[in-house]
């Protein structure tokens, strides 16, 4: 259950991002999560109410892309999605590949931002 | 109002990268090898690292554990038996270690230099789920799984097991007594970790712990 630590941290990664926005409002966090990632994405949920309540992020709207496993077989030369995460296996040539290629992200791809329409500048540089 | 889209593509626990980076330089730089052993409550972590250590010292390494555990320092009074240095870290509830605790405990550590070490072995909190998303600035994660668990664990926790580097089957002298299938476990490890090295050991008769020491030196030495 380590799901509550990864909703506090989306919180203040998103806050920090979203104050380069002043007078802007959190709407909608869009995650990509790989199917390795080893977080259930009820528990996320869960846990993200917990998280944003009297902050403000409070209302947002948490969207999860679930990304499947892709592999690279060395013998086919190719990167191919598996189905699952119960075996490692090239599904053209059946197999064992080590080396995996996606299914292991867990990131933040963006926020979608509500800004009133009275506040025109630019927004402040983010810092990287 | 007006909508606006900001493309952040920023890891979740980059916090925890980006100190986890910070650690493997320097655990790099001392040259020491840094392991994360990570398993199921009850599988067997602390005895496998006492018998570690005590053959480590005997062979002349100088080796020093973390052990993670959410409460009570048992397990740092049993390890420190082997007279290696040993520091508890209590997580109050947390199911996992992270970079930021593993940091403060090397600080301050009494008579322990990373550079006079070969070994640090880190015993992470007993959990198959939440410590593979927490890097620790390990060299090489260790899972371990014991014969009295059964065969699918790799099947039932891919995440972690496919994260690990190597894998250590623990307990295998009770492996007859609890209808141990080897082959199958040998099979499911393999099928999530493919080329995985594996280990099969026995702290209490000693079994299997010189080919788990010999991989330790061959992994210490530098490349």
């Amino acid at each position: 259950m380590h799901e509550l630590s990864i909703a506090a941290s989306i919180v203040e990664s998103v806050t920090e991002s979203a104050a380069a926005y002043p007078g802007a409002r959190v709407k909608e966090v869009r995650l990509r999560v790989g199917a390795l990632a080893s977080v259930v994405e009820d528990s996320l949920k869960f846990c993200w109410e917990l998280a944003t309540e009297g902050s403000p992020l409070a209302g947002a709207a948490l969207v999860i892309n679930i990304l499947p496993v892709i592999l690279h077989c060395d013998a086919c030369g190719v990167d191919t999605e598996i189905a699952g995460v119960q075996s490692f296996r090239c599904p053209k040539c059946g197999e064992l590949a080590a080396d995996l290629r996606q299914g292991r992200e867990l990131e933040i791809e963006s926020i979608e931002l509500e800004e009133p329409d009275s506040v025109v500048p630019d927004p402040v540089e983010e810092q990287v | 109002m007006t909508t606006r889209i900001v493309e952040l593509r920023r890891g979740i626990l980059k916090k925890n990268d980006e100190l986890a980076a910070g650690l493997r330089h320097q655990f790099t730089s001392a040259g020491v090898l840094v392991l994360n052993l990570v398993s199921s409550p009850g599988t067997g972590k602390t005895a496998f690292l006492e018998r570690t250590l005590r053959e480590l010292r005997a062979r002349g390494a100088q080796a020093a554990a973390l052990v993670g555990d959410l409460e009570t320092d048992n397990d740092a009074r049993r390890l420190a038996a082997s007279g290696a240095p040993v520091r508890q870290i209590n997580t109050h509830g947390i199911c996992h270690l992270d970079a930021e605790m593993i940091t403060r405990h090397l600080e301050g550590w009494e008579g322990v230099s990373l550079e006079g070490l070969n070994y640090l072995f880190i015993e992470n909190v007993g959990n198959l789920v939440c410590p593979s998303s927490y890097d620790l600035g390990e060299r090489i994660r260790v899972v371990l799984l014991s014969v009295t668990e059964g065969e699918d664990k790799p099947l039932k926790y891919p995440g972690l097991f496919n994260s690990a580097d190597a894998a250590v089957i623990t307990k295998i002298d009770l492996a007859e007594p609890c209808g141990f299938d080897r082959e199958l476990a040998l099979h499911n490890i393999n099928e999530i970790r493919p080329g995985i090295r594996i280990f099969e050991t026995s702290a209490k008769t000693g079994a299997g712990m010189d080919a788990w020491l010999a991989y330790l030196a061959e992994q210490a030495r530098p490349s």
